[in-house]
């Protein structure tokens, strides 16, 4: 009975001026979702060419659009795979040091410092990576390789310029290590003091603390962060760009001078130069990446937001 | 009985018993440092290397200040604290390990871009007619400018109108979809909004060779929109809602409250997030490079023709250096330079009117 009392709201005179400016603002949020079915649609349309395209279009020796895309698509798993492994325990270490470990009143400054790394440009971060990383890498890789040569991925020959696809995963990782610090930072703060108090006054230590009240607690919050850092590092296009020496084809090896390019990478490299069914083809590889990074995100997405909905922290 | 009990030397503090003194864990980094650091020494003074190996120094003393600290802590603590000194120690290194990338990147900006930077020229001349040294970057900043404040003109509106909508007007699954579809496009690579954004305006325009800055701005629109949204949204909803319920009391129409009401309250918000996306964007690449184009003139037409910006500059006096390298470098570094200026000067505007202007809600 009370529901159906509840449910007569009073309702306001509508003036000109709600009506105007509550379209106003429907027809914006509409646009967002709008703007998002564009960019599919217009991918799409524009890529047709590509799907029918003849041998002769493509660059090198490719039958068709999917002999073509199949090199791009690993080189963008592969480099996205191998940032991710170096990026998420790093990050993991950094959101559990700003939050449980650093002294109270350095741990917002701290958190600031690692969102600086978010702020600098992509093209800086490739500039950086192939003046400075990369030569200051090719040493090493060629010990790695005359040491550890046996081991498939650092089979030789050893890369002269330091340009591999291993470098190219270090800076992805510099790239992508804010975004997984920042999520699993707000994750760990969100954790119940109580849980964690309860566990201390038990005489657990703080690692054991950490293991058994915050990671528990913040897992599927670490999981979708890693989700949206690899959503990042797929779609990460200068610095892959400016750093990598590619060669399109499916190559483990990580220190060679033959190395798998990204689909993003190769898009910036040849669209300026491309004509005809070339641009379509461009298109058509940009939009296989458009949809390989809205399943990741919206995979995310969707984890965060139930995670949001059945926490107890709010 | 009691007579004949030995009683062993008191403990002079129970509660430290058993446990490494206070300051142990500095004292075993610095000796772990010099025991690798003597190594080194002895090595180089040998022969074996050419000069003395720092990164060798600070890489393999800090392993082994990890390794000697769990095995001292295990031998007087037990394993657990053992552990827990452990991943003390790692979890700090891994937030030093963060760092190093950054300071190595600013540090060699500042240091190759300075000299061009400091060129008289750099701030007031383009490219036009340069072939090896001199010239400058005007005609990127320029068009950086042109384009990046255009986004921000297509971009403020929508994303602050929907910020509202989702705030005070939206319920149901509406709302609930732009919301999560808001949060998926933050995601988006930027250099699909450069593909959708040429898609759209060859297919308009039926040019398939278009390049103008026009475009470049609805790239970046759409790179900048979701941002906009969810830094307002998050402002909006701070705003108590105490302060509307008044205007509602006193018969302030809704549209009114929010205009008058609700958005002065956030506006300092609003702007932190503005400008914070500002700096999102305005470093952005790939869109430009594929739908703004390169050139090497001043063009302030955002409608016509191919405009430089400043990421594209440093991107192009990289990737296609003229006869005199060294020029093309130093020009790509100063661009790299000037960028981070922007974006750091931007970043901290947006924390300093934060600071400033927020409403003090605490008591």
């Amino acid at each position: 009975m009370t529901t159906a009392v509840d449910r007569i709201a009073i309702k306001a005179k509508e003036r000109p001026g709600d009506r105007i400016f509550s379209t106003a603002t429907l027809v914006a949020g509409g646009l967002i979702l709008g703007v998002l079915a564009a960019v599919a649609a217009f991918l799409l349309i524009q890529s047709i060419p590509a799907f029918v395209a003849e041998p002769d279009d493509f660059k090198g020796d490719f039958t068709n659009f999917w002999s073509y895309v199949a090199p791009l698509a690993f080189g963008t798993l592969w480099s996205a795979f191998l940032a991710l492994l170096m990026a998420i325990p790093v990050a993991i270490g950094i959101a559990l040091f700003i939050s449980h470990y650093a002294p109270r009143k350095l741990a917002a400054g701290l958190g600031y410092i690692i969102d600086l790394l978010a702020a600098v440009p992509s093209v800086v971060f490739g500039l950086w990576g192939i003046g400075v990383l990369a030569p200051m890498l090719q040493p090493f890789y060629a010990n790695l390789v005359e040491w550890f040569g046996w081991f498939p991925l650092f089979a030789g020959p050893v890369s002269g310029t330091g340009r591999t696809i291993f470098t190219v995963a270090i800076v992805l990782a510099v790239m992508v290590l804010p975004i997984i610090t920042a999520i699993c930072r707000e994750i760990f703060l969100q954790t119940p003091v109580l849980y964690e108090e309860a566990s201390l006054a038990l005489g657990a230590t703080r690692w054991e603390m950490i293991t058994m009240a915050v990671l528990p607690f913040g897992r599927a919050g670490i999981i979708s962060a890693a989700m949206l850092g690899l959503g990042r590092a797929l779609g990460e296009t200068m610095a892959v760009a400016m750093v990598l020496s590619p060669s399109p084809q499916i190559l483990f090896q990580l220190l060679t001078s033959q190395n798998p390019t990204t689909i993003a990478a190769n898009i910036a490299l040849n669209f300026p130069e491309a004509h005809g069914v070339g641009v379509n083809i461009l298109l058509a590889t940009g939009l296989m990446l458009f949809v390989i990074t809205l399943i990741v995100n919206m995979i995310a997405r969707l984890i965060i937001n139930r995670r949001k909905a059945f926490s107890g922290a709010n | 009985m009691s007579t004949t009990l030995t009683v062993s030397a008191p403990v002079t503090n129970s509660l430290t018993a058993g446990k490494l003194p206070k300051n142990s864990s500095l004292m075993v980094l610095l000796a772990s440092w010099l025991v690798v650091a003597a190594f080194f020494l002895v090595i180089n003074l040998a022969g074996v290397t050419d000069g003395f190996n720092w990164a060798g120094t600070l890489f393999f003393g800090t392993v082994l200040y990890c390794i000697a600290l769990f095995l001292f802590s295990y031998f007087v603590e037990g394993i657990r604290r053992a552990k827990d000194r452990l991943v003390t120690a790692l979890v700090t290194i891994a937030f030093v390990v963060a760092l190093i990338p950054l300071i190595s990147l600013v540090g060699t900006t500042v240091i190759n871009g300075l000299p061009a930077f400091l060129t008289p020229t750099f701030f007031t001349e383009s490219q036009r007619n340069v072939v090896g040294a001199g010239g400058g970057a005007l005609h990127a900043i320029v068009g950086t400018l042109f384009v990046t404040g255009l986004a921000t003109l297509i971009s403020v509106p929508i994303g602050l109108l929907t910020a509202i909508y989702l705030t005070e007007y939206g319920i149901g699954r509406l709302a609930k979809g732009i919301t999560f579809f808001v949060d998926v496009m933050t995601g988006i690579p930027s250099i699909v909004a450069g593909l959708f954004a040429y898609a759209l305006f060859s297919l308009l325009f039926d040019d398939p060779g278009i390049r103008f800055g026009f475009g470049g701005s609805i790239a970046l629109s759409v790179l900048m929109i979701p941002v906009v949204v969810r830094s307002s949204e998050e402002m909006l909803k701070l705003v108590p809602n105490e302060l509307r319920e008044a205007a509602y009391a006193l018969g302030v129409p809704k549209w009114l409250t929010i205009v008058k009401v609700v958005l002065p309250t956030a506006l300092a918000g609003i702007v932190t997030g503005v400008m914070i996306s500002i700096s999102r964007v305005i470093g952005e690449t790939a869109p430009l490079l594929i739908i703004a184009g390169f050139t090497a003139s001043m063009n302030y037409d955002l409608f016509s023709e191919r405009m430089m910006t400043l990421p594209v500059f440093v991107y192009n006096q990289y990737a296609s250096q003229g006869t005199d390298a060294q020029a093309y470098v130093d020009r790509a570094w100063a661009g790299a330079l000037t960028l981070i200026l922007i974006v750091m000067l931007l970043n901290l505007a947006a924390r300093l009117i934060a600071r400033v202007f927020s409403p003090k809600l605490g008591r």
